[in-house]
């Protein structure tokens, strides 16, 4: 039943995905456990790792996409949600070092000491049990995107105004997160963790299962955002995504669904933190940067925006990319890709790689009538919006 | 007027030179006679000897000294000549400052003790007061200032009386003001005119002074002083307004700068340049390349770099400029966040670019010496670099409100921001006028990044420092209004300034950043929002 009324809401693109993901998030795990390290198909430690990492980016890229490619958000800023949440985990696994610190100190997190800090800060306070720092995960960028969502689309800030306000977010968390008076560790971040929920960090096991979570994480916001797109709800985002005002005066209230999606989006993205932390070890403020939020942007738009599988795919391949690139010979050519990259999407595959596929796919069942009624309707939408955009920009420029 | 200032001048100066050599010729025969008093090698003596050669006033008094302070100075025991042994070994007579061929044999080394070095050390200071050179004569007179050495005083009074310039009169006797005020024995009269002089003097070092008053000084005089204290603290307070407020036009300036090109691509063609933080970058390393060919080819050149760059970082960068337009944005129009993406990938590239060739690190742009130092202005002290550049910022914008104006390509522009069909009907090569207003945009970061290169570190990440920072004053002082963004440029610049002693310098900004995103909210087209049809977009 429930099983009948998810596949409802799934395309073809979807199902394989999910089929991918299920795959892999059953099969690295216990092949990096189970098999031994001569077998072909072991995944050592370190790939482990580096694929869980991808994912976090994976689930970031899906909750950016749920604003952006559906609701026309530009957020230059979810890195900070994602930030965020990464610190709410580094909170809780800060507490769990307890006396194992360097100054063996029972409450206060070494940096404390080393500050000459005599107790701790009130924030910090709740952050040694693990189903608060686990809901703080959620409620910290989830507040945040409240607020801020509730104060911009209210006064209706939209286009670059919300992009260039949510970079300015960014980089005075980034400048705040660095002072050491803030209490999170300044400079050099939360690190050198010991324990999640009593078993070791460090140990094979734990990051196998932590792989597990995190593939399992980015299936269900696959399927939540999938959800959020595919009901009536859904419809209404897109609507205004391709036609604010229009929305607006059809009785909607825009600020509403928008405020909502974008707070989803933020607590989304503070999940991937979250996961991202104990799999890394380190949380610091250059996860702030806006350059880092941007990166997240090109990741959706490589994928194809609006389509939530291409965020996720696009995120994997834009961070393969990087790792191929960064590490070597070929470490100085990497901006010089990223920034071609960010050129190319835009000028030459504005859909991304996932829009492209499926604009093929529609054109290869071009002689099957309900496909051909798909893709009428998609470019009716298509007209609307270049309607709308080639009016404001006639207006403005 | 400036003929009869000229020849006074001459003459004051040839008096001065007169009586100089007058006094030259009596004292030689005192120092010769004082040198004497060495070979004696008697610690009175030599005491006796370190008195009177500090008050002869010869040239030679001072090297005299050091080498008697350093165990160089010898005497021989049968012409009773005094020598003075030079660092490369060889020796000088000291009664001359001749060079001695060959030095006689059984020199001896005139012996000093902890008593004298004190002597030796006080002398050099005092000799310091009769320095002909200006520079050394103040610097001694602030040094006494400060440590208010009661021993100095006879000294100091005997400089006070020969001393011409007024300037270094004023410290001297503002130096003789604070010892006469730290000492209890002195009279009641004296105190209070010395409170006077300080109070005048209204520095930090005159607090300290006024504070030095012993305390079984008359009730009077410590009112007096309290009084004056209290005077300077708050002249102190409305200096350091000022120059907050100063210092904010500083800021204000380098972030108008900053700005100003970003206000012109972004606020009049509505397109949001990610590059416009790398544009500035390559302005302030056109600047370096400059440099660096007139240091190797025509050194002397050098004070002329600044205005030999300034074009030429407009040319190279509007070129750029031109070329990201002609290439990729006019591509994009009416789809802004799909060009905020294609040039912030623009400017990983930029910045890629410019790390491969010149290196990641900070390349050296010095200062023309027009550009160095400082002034001062009724107790404000001004850098000349922070001034010229307010200055020049104020001639880019005023220039650009112009060229908006009056030239043919401003008259263009407007009409293609107002309305661009109509301007189109009316046959203005509107794609054109796009590429070159994105080139002017550009053109002007390049020459913000010539200034810069007097201010801030030269390196590939120079750009991305200022990119948020110039969106926000564009944003804030109401897109498409250029004096909005002068405006918005010098509050955001003052504020920061007024917050930073009250705060911290980071903490400073993030509160500016929280409050623009909070304005934002509140207005959203800015200070100054276009009014009329244009808003609607």
């Amino acid at each position: 039943m429930i099983t009948k009324y998810i596949v409802s809401r799934l395309d073809g693109m979807g199902l394989m995905f999910l089929a991918v993901m299920a795959v892999v998030a059953v099969f690295v795990p216990l092949s990096n456990l189970l098999l031994p390290p001569t077998s072909a198909f072991h995944v050592p430690t370190y790939l482990m790792a580096l694929i869980g990492k991808y994912l976090c980016y994976a689930i970031l890229a899906v909750s950016l996409d749920l604003v952006w490619g559906y609701c026309g958000i530009l957020s230059l800023g979810h890195g900070a949600f994602f930030a965020l949440g990464g610190y709410a985990m580094g909170m809780y696994l800060m507490r769990q070092i307890g006396t194992r610190g360097v100054y063996a100190n029972p409450i206060l997190p070494d940096f404390m000491v080393f500050l000459n800090w005599k107790e701790l800060p009130w924030f910090w306070y709740g952050f040694d049990m693990f189903p608060f720092a686990l809901l703080m995960v959620f409620l910290a960028p989830g507040l945040l995107a409240f607020v801020f969502g509730w104060l911009a689309f209210r006064s209706r800030v939209t286009g670059v105004y919300l992009s260039i306000i949510t970079q300015a977010l960014t980089y005075a968390l980034l400048l705040a997160f660095f002072r050491n008076d803030m209490g999170f560790g300044g400079n050099n971040g939360l690190t050198d963790f010991k324990d999640i929920l009593g078993f070791n960090v460090q140990a094979q096991g734990t990051r196998a299962t932590l792989f597990f979570l995190t593939a399992l994480s980015l299936i269900l916001a696959y399927l939540l955002s999938r959800w959020m797109v595919t009901t009536s709800f859904g419809k209404i985002i897109v609507a205004i995504r391709d036609a604010e005002s229009r929305t607006r005066f059809l009785g909607f209230r825009v600020e509403h669904f928008k405020l909502l999606v974008f707070t989803v989006s933020a607590a989304m993205a503070g999940l991937a933190g979250a996961l991202y932390v104990p799999q890394v070890g380190i949380i610091n403020p250059s996860e702030f940067s806006p350059a880092n939020s941007i990166e997240a942007v090109i990741w959706v738009a490589v994928g194809g925006r609006g389509t939530l599988v291409g965020a996720a795919v696009g995120a994997i391949l834009v961070n393969f990319l990087k790792t191929v690139f960064t590490s070597g010979f070929l470490a100085p050519y990497w901006l010089f890709l990223l920034g071609a990259i960010f050129v190319i999407v835009t000028l030459a595959v504005p859909k991304g790689i996932i829009g492209t596929l499926n604009g093929y796919y529609e054109r290869w069942r071009g002689e099957d009538g309900e496909a051909r009624w798909h893709r009428k309707s998609a470019d009716d939408t298509t007209a609307a919006t270049s309607n709308e955009t080639g009016a404001g920009a006639k207006i403005h420029g | 007027m400036l003929r009869n200032a000229r020849l006074f001048a001459v003459l004051v100066l040839s008096l001065f030179m007169a009586t100089l050599s007058l006094s030259v010729a009596a004292r030689a025969a005192d120092f010769a006679a004082s040198l004497e008093k060495f070979a004696a090698d008697d610690f009175t003596e030599t005491a006796a000897a370190v008195d009177d050669i500090a008050i002869s006033g010869s040239p030679n008094a001072q090297k005299v000294l050091e080498a008697l302070g350093n165990a160089r100075l010898f005497f021989d025991p049968q012409t009773k000549k005094v020598y003075i042994g030079e660092t490369d070994n060889s020796y000088s007579d000291a009664a001359t400052g001749a060079k001695v061929a060959t030095p006689p044999a059984g020199l001896q080394t005139v012996r000093v003790n902890n008593r004298l070095r004190r002597n030796i050390d006080m002398a050099i200071g005092t000799l310091t007061l009769l320095s002909p050179d200006a520079g050394r004569r103040q610097q001694a007179a602030d040094s006494i200032f400060k440590s208010r050495d009661a021993a100095t005083l006879p000294a100091l009074e005997n400089a006070l009386k020969a001393e011409k310039n007024a300037a270094i009169a004023r410290t001297f006797t503002e130096a003789r003001a604070a010892i006469l005020l730290s000492q209890p024995d002195t009279p009641r009269a004296d105190m209070l005119s010395a409170v006077s002089v300080l109070r005048g003097r209204a520095d930090i070092g005159a607090i300290a002074a006024l504070r030095s008053i012993p305390d079984k000084a008359d009730a009077d005089v410590k009112a007096a002083a309290n009084d004056a204290v209290a005077a300077i603290e708050s002249r102190l307070k409305l200096i350091s307004y000022v120059q907050n407020v100063w210092y904010g036009l500083s800021l204000g300036s380098v972030l108008l700068l900053a700005a100003i090109g970003l206000a012109i691509t972004f606020g009049v063609m509505g397109v949001i340049n990610m590059a416009h933080g790398e544009m500035v970058m390559i302005g302030a390393y056109t600047t370096f390349v400059v440099q660096d060919l007139i240091r190797t080819r025509a050194p002397n050149l050098f004070d002329w770099s600044l205005p030999i760059a300034l074009p030429l970082a407009f040319l190279v960068t509007g070129l750029i400029g031109v070329i990201i337009e002609r290439g990729i944005i006019r591509f994009l129009y009416g789809r802004p966040l799909e060009t905020l993406l294609a040039t912030w990938g623009v400017s990983l590239i930029l910045q890629q670019a410019v790390r491969t060739i010149f290196g990641p690190n900070n390349r050296e742009v010095g200062a023309p010496s027009y550009m160095s130092g400082a002034f001062d202005f009724y107790g404000l002290a001004i850098t000349w670099g922070r001034m010229w550049i307010i200055v020049f910022t104020l001639v880019v914008f005023l220039t650009l409100l112009a060229a908006l104006k009056w030239t043919a390509l401003g008259l263009h522009m407007r009409a293609v921001t107002q309305n661009r069909r109509m301007a189109s009907s009316m046959g203005i090569r509107t794609p054109w006028v796009d590429a070159l207003t994105f080139g002017l945009g550009s053109g002007l970061a390049g020459i913000a990044g010539v200034a810069l290169s007097q201010i801030d570190n030269v390196s590939p990440n120079l750009g991305q420092s200022y990119i948020i920072d110039s969106f926000m004053v564009v944003v804030f002082g109401g897109v498409g209004n250029l004096w909005g963004t002068l405006v918005s440029a010098f509050a955001l610049g003052i504020a920061n300034k007024f917050l930073e002693p009250l705060a911290g310098a980071v903490l400073a900004k993030i509160f500016i950043l929280v409050l623009l995103i909070l304005f934002i909210q509140k207005r959203p087209r800015g200070l100054f929002a276009l009014k009329g049809r244009a808003v609607e977009a």
